[in-house]
């Protein structure tokens, strides 16, 4: 018998493969006192042998997949595994006290993992998570328990795993893995972001994925519906590989459009763009005909690693989507992190509150020599290609004046150097705080352009933490609240002659389209994979009928009432 | 027995990445190598060694070799901590 498992569609497909599952195994030590020490030590050194074959496994492999910069925590753990203080200290323990090789290596490595934790400093304190890893690994061996990463996947499967966390998806390989799910998340949880830009079919929010499947069972992740099917019968297997074959001509239907522009049933042309992390995203954006970049998150260059990107490197990837993206514009937003997207080498205190806290522009203001160093590699950059600088998490119109004093300061600096800097940048900002969309009129005067990043506005309006299950209830992309604080920054922009665009997940929702068709939003910025559709869909909407739709839909009371007006009037 | 004192010049001190270089190179020597920082000596060949005396800019580490390839082994490292601008 097959089982049923519903969710949240995080990432549209249909995979069908047998399950990989990523988990932490419970492993407990029993001290035991051994007779035969020698041979105790023979059982370590063993352990210690298999665990090293498996590490060089698992570091050629992420050199090849993610190059040496991503690998080089691997060879750390190598080390580890071959320090001479750690095998030496396990072993005089095991000669001497007679443990096993178990508790030896637990208590020396215990020993050093509290070392390194009560060290005054987060990045040290980080590396007791290295030596805890290769501890786990060493004792799965001894006690014959399986131990997982994504990076030792070497056939095709499905991940499932409580969640997936951005060190587990920068090892993902796209070859092997063809979906995954997971118990916790939403829409716009890290994994179900990434699946989107990886296209690898998703299911998240299951809540009980990891403790109905083993490794080996076969499942099909419906990334569509949200649904998971355990042990599928194989008439469910021919159904679902109909399901698939459908989504896939759909697909190449929606593929026919990849080189049309996005022009409205009544002729109007709006922009579709896309949302990226790295330059590695770009295949994906060309293939589906984006007509710009909306969202460069540049965070992910300061991620998974000890130091801070210089602004050589930052240069290198600037430039490469500037000019891979040959004139089309390209909006890079600057550094987004504290808060929930933590960097450890930065020593920032942990908060109550991080959505809340010392995040974005905020952190950027007061330790500007990182600012600083972004700014001079974007404006390097500028020369090759169409740039806009975008600010996150402006609150007040004091804060968005001095960003952008210090990025014309750094420019003045540049040119007088005598560094080729592009003339025409456009300087504009996130509307993600409600005090800006209420306030935009003001704003609209001195910026070049808005970008609504909904994921946090709606977060920020309705109270509501969008990483607490208990209140997802409150996360209503369609409440009249947000729809009129979004017509409000559209207004105003267009009242001054500028530009206003989406880049949070809103921007592609199909419910969500005739709306900010009709309410004038000229930029819609989404994961790549959303565009094709989006653009399906606008080209048989007629702009100006939606816009006579406004006036009554903005006077609806509920999310829920505006959704069935939506699918009343435009999703027939 | 060779002996070598430096002054660390890097920003970050020493830390994961150079320290893994460092302890790399150490362990391709016979020698028994050590690292002595503020009173404190560790094996120069144990990852976790270097990297517990959490070595800050500007402060002073002296390198002690001791073994059959001493001297290769001190030179070695010594390029190390200069070609990745960690020490002169």
């Amino acid at each position: 018998m097959s089982q049923r498992i519903t969710g949240i569609g995080a990432s549209a497909g249909i995979a069908i493969a047998k399950v990989f599952k990523l988990e932490n195994p419970a492993l407990e030590i029993v001290k035991t006192t051994i007779n035969n020490p020698e041979q105790e030590v023979e059982r370590f050194k063993e352990a210690i042998s298999q665990s090293k074959t498996e590490l060089e496994v698992i570091k050629d492999h992420a050199e090849k997949e993610l190059g040496e910069d991503k690998a080089a925590i691997f060879a750390a753990h190598l080390l580890v595994l071959q320090d001479p203080e750690l095998i030496d200290n396990v072993t005089s323990k095991i000669n001497e006290d007679k443990t096993n090789a178990e508790s030896a290596l637990d208590e020396v490595s215990g020993m050093f993992i509290s070392m390194f934790e009560n060290m005054d400093n987060e990045y040290m304190k980080e590396r007791a998570a290295d030596i805890r890893d290769v501890r786990k690994r060493v004792l799965a061996h001894l006690m014959n328990v399986e131990f997982n990463t994504p990076s030792m996947i070497t056939e095709e499967v499905i991940i499932i795993a409580d969640d997936l966390t951005p060190s587990d998806t920068a090892q993902l390989n796209r070859t092997f893995v063809k979906g995954f799910a997971t118990d916790i998340g939403g829409r716009t949880s890290h994994s179900a972001i990434m699946a989107r830009s990886m296209e690898i079919p998703s299911v998240v929010g299951t809540k009980e994925i990891t403790g109905s499947v083993e490794n080996g069972t076969t499942v099909i992740i419906d990334g569509i519906d949200g649904v998971v099917i355990i042990d599928p019968t194989e008439d469910e297997k021919a159904s679902y590989e109909q399901k698939r074959v459908r989504y896939e001509e759909q697909k190449n239907e929606w593929a026919k459009l990849v080189d049309e522009s996005t022009k409205s049933a009544d002729d109007k042309h709006v922009e579709l763009a896309a949302n990226i992390g790295t330059p590695k995203d770009l295949p994906g954006v060309l293939n589906n005909g984006a007509e710009g970049i909306g969202l460069y998150r540049t965070e992910f260059l300061y991620m998974n690693r000890d130091q801070l990107p210089t602004e050589e490197e930052q240069f290198e990837a600037y430039k490469e989507v500037l000019s891979k993206m040959e004139g089309k514009p390209v909006v890079i937003r600057t550094l987004d992190v504290g808060g929930d997207k933590e960097l450890p080498y930065l020593n920032l205190p942990k908060e109550l509150n991080p959505f809340l806290g010392y995040r974005a522009i905020r952190l950027c203001l007061d330790q500007q020599s990182i600012f600083r160093t972004q700014l001079k590699a974007l404006l390097r950059a500028s020369a090759f290609g169409n740039l806009k600088v975008m600010f996150p998490m402006i609150a007040t119109l004091d804060e968005f004046r001095q960003a952008k004093a210090i990025l014309l300061e750094e420019k003045e600096k540049l040119e007088q150097g005598g560094v080729d800097v592009s003339d025409s940048i456009e300087i504009g900002m996130m509307v993600e705080i409600p005090s800006t969309a209420v306030m935009a009129d003001l704003f609209a005067k001195e910026v070049d352009f808005f970008s609504i990043g909904t994921n946090d506005l709606i977060q920020y309006t309705m109270a509501a933490d969008r990483m607490n299950e208990q209140v997802s209830y409150l996360y209503q992309p369609y409440n009249p609240a947000i729809l009129r604080l979004v017509k409000n920054v559209i207004d105003a922009a267009h009242k001054e002659g500028k530009w206003a665009g989406m880049c949070g997940e809103m921007a592609g929702d199909e419910i969500a389209i005739p709306i900010l068709l009709g309410l004038g939003l000229d930029e819609f910025s989404m994961s790549a994979t959303s565009i094709l559709p989006a653009r399906n869909q606008i080209r048989r909407l007629s702009k100006g009928e939606t816009e006579t739709h406004m006036g009554d839909l903005l006077q609806l009371d509920t999310d829920e009432a505006v959704k069935q007006y939506v699918q009343q009037h435009f999703l027939k | 027995m060779a002996e070598k004192t430096f002054t660390v010049t890097s920003e970050s001190g020493i830390h994961a990445r150079p320290a893994t270089t460092l302890v790399n190179k150490a362990g391709k020597f016979s020698s028994d190598i050590e690292l002595e920082h503020k009173g404190k000596t560790v094996n120069l060949k144990s990852i976790m060694g270097v990297m517990s005396l959490g070595i800050q800019q500007g402060s002073e580490i002296t390198i002690k070799a001791n073994g059959n390839d001493a001297d290769e082994a001190l030179s070695a490292l010594t390029d190390v901590l200069k070609q990745e601008g960690l020490a002169e």
